[in-house]
């Protein structure tokens, strides 16, 4: 390109870092008091929530932190396979083979090996598989 | 419920210090959101529209390689055609003024040809090897590379923009309409690369349907880049026209039919036009439509010249259209879109015998790029 265009930044912003930094800390606070809690009296209901709020908590800077991670980019240009079918329009002989660059609907091409004419491209396509769909 | 009291009172804590801190922390989310709550949401959607803008720009990237490879692969260009290239990549075309509608259609059709014989120079000087098929392939290649670019930009000045004014509105108008831009974007990805290697297109639906009527007869040219082929059909006679393949064009199918209503000084029962058409989503890939109108996409030269054309002899024009969707269009010409000729060939068939006479004269026009094409 004539302009160099800057290459949008990866970096965390320091504000989300900061929201997950926060996020740590209090989900470790929580977990800390709720194990104490639990500790000093396991039947108190209260230490159960607590240990809950501080699991969601690390879950969550967890789920943040993979977010954040650099995704590896997919390469757009995939080749699909394009097929070229030849025919003979005398005996009907038919040969399938992978599309060559110089191929086009109609061209003529090589001699058919049954008959000795001269064969014709008839198709060229793509088959997209189920998945693919 | 029971739970209810002890867990606010977990939330608020108890009288030690902890209890302190976390319930200070929870008023401080609360009263963060309430202020911050719309830039919170801004700077996650600017993140996603940084993650797409970089898809963006790996596509326009490899876009660029891929027309600079073939080029120098097919053209052998003497020096490296890389700085002409990105030149090309930055190319403008200015619309005419539509204060003063009167008139537009040929200021725009000027602009179009003027347009084209710059691209068709500008890839000959590039490509000085290359022959004409070749060329029109090139020309293809590059003028998609062009759109990847354009897109790349554009999305890239609103993600600064909004970047910049930190604007949850500006951000939002790009985010919403990204998945259905990076659609377009992979289905331009998939034509370069089909045009590098010459291989027919979607697109090519139409013509495919009139190479497949032409075929063993007799062609001539009738305009730019359309040939045409008078052949028995049913008793009728049909002039079929098409791009003239098997490089990547689509003529000036106006100019063709227009031509052809004039050799005939009007005499013809019925036009049929073929046509690639955009199908909606849950609709069959492939599927083949009949209506009325002409068939045809572009800026709308040729529609308004062939419009201009019937309507002064009263011809009715008859659309066959083959339904596909943008992806399918530009990628490589899919199994069902090649077999789906055959049923459009039947359609025609009906119908020129259910609307026209024996010994009718009849316009076949099958309008789309004819790359991989022939006749």
């Amino acid at each position: 390109m004539t302009e160099k265009a800057e290459p949008p930044t990866r970096n965390i912003s320091t504000f989300l870092l900061a929201m997950i930094l926060m996020i740590l800390v209090l989900a470790v606070a929580a977990l800390y008091v709720g194990v104490q809690t639990y500790g000093n009296n396991p039947k108190d209901a209260t230490a159960i929530s607590l240990m809950m709020i501080g699991f969601i908590g690390l879950a969550l800077t967890a789920y943040m932190m993979l977010q954040t991670k650099r995704k590896p980019l997919r390469v757009p240009f995939e080749i699909p396979q394009v097929v070229t079918t030849i025919l003979c329009q005398k005996c009907g002989f038919k040969n399938v083979r992978d599309f060559q660059r110089g191929d086009y609907v109609f061209k003529e091409t090589e001699l058919c090996p049954k008959c000795n004419e001269k064969m014709m491209i008839a198709s060229i396509y793509r088959e997209v598989s189920e998945k693919e769909k | 419920m029971l739970m209810i009291p002890q867990i606010s009172q977990g939330l608020l804590g108890g009288n030690d210090i902890l209890g302190w801190i976390l319930q200070v922390a929870f008023l401080g989310f609360f009263v963060i959101f309430m202020f911050y709550g719309q830039r919170f949401q801004t700077s996650i959607m600017l993140r996603e529209v940084e993650s797409h803008l970089r898809r963006l720009k790996l596509i326009r990237d490899e876009g660029r390689k891929l027309a600079i490879e073939t080029i120098k692969e097919i053209g052998k260009p003497p020096e490296d055609p890389a700085e002409r290239v990105d030149q090309f990549l930055e190319y403008i075309a200015i619309p005419p003024e539509s204060m003063d509608p009167s008139g537009i259609v040929w200021k725009l059709e000027h602009l179009l040809d003027v347009q084209d014989v710059r691209f068709k120079d500008d890839v000959k000087l590039m490509a000085p090897q290359a022959d004409e098929t070749q060329r029109n392939n090139l020309e293809n290649v590059l003028v998609w590379a062009v759109d990847l670019n354009i897109i790349y930009k554009v999305i890239r000045h609103f993600y600064l923009l909004g970047k910049k004014t930190l604007s949850l509105y500006v951000i939002m108008q790009v985010q919403m309409v990204l998945p259905l831009i990076m659609r377009e974007a992979e289905a331009l990805a998939s034509a370069v690369k089909a045009c590098a290697m010459g291989q027919p297109i979607g697109d090519g639906a139409g013509a495919l349907v009139a190479a497949k009527l032409m075929h063993g007869h007799n062609v001539r040219k009738i305009a730019k880049d359309i040939v045409a082929a008078t052949v028995p059909l049913e008793g009728r006679i049909a002039h079929v026209l098409k791009s003239e393949g098997p490089g990547g064009t689509v003529g000036k199918p106006g100019d063709g039919i227009s031509q052809i209503i004039k050799e005939t000084k009007g005499k013809i029962a019925a036009i049929v036009m073929i046509d690639a058409a955009g199908k909606l989503e849950g609709e069959k890939l492939g599927d083949v439509a009949e209506g009325v109108g002409a068939a045809i996409g572009g800026p709308g030269v040729d529609q308004y010249k062939i419009e201009e054309s019937v309507l002064k002899y009263k011809i009715p024009v008859n659309a066959v259209i083959i339904k596909e969707d943008i992806g399918d269009a530009v990628s490589p010409m899919r199994k069902e879109i090649f077999d789906a000729a055959d049923t459009a060939i039947q359609r025609i068939k009906r119908l020129i015998l259910e609307r026209t006479k024996e010994g009718d004269a009849v316009i076949i026009a099958g309008i789309g790029n004819t790359i991989g094409i022939g006749q």
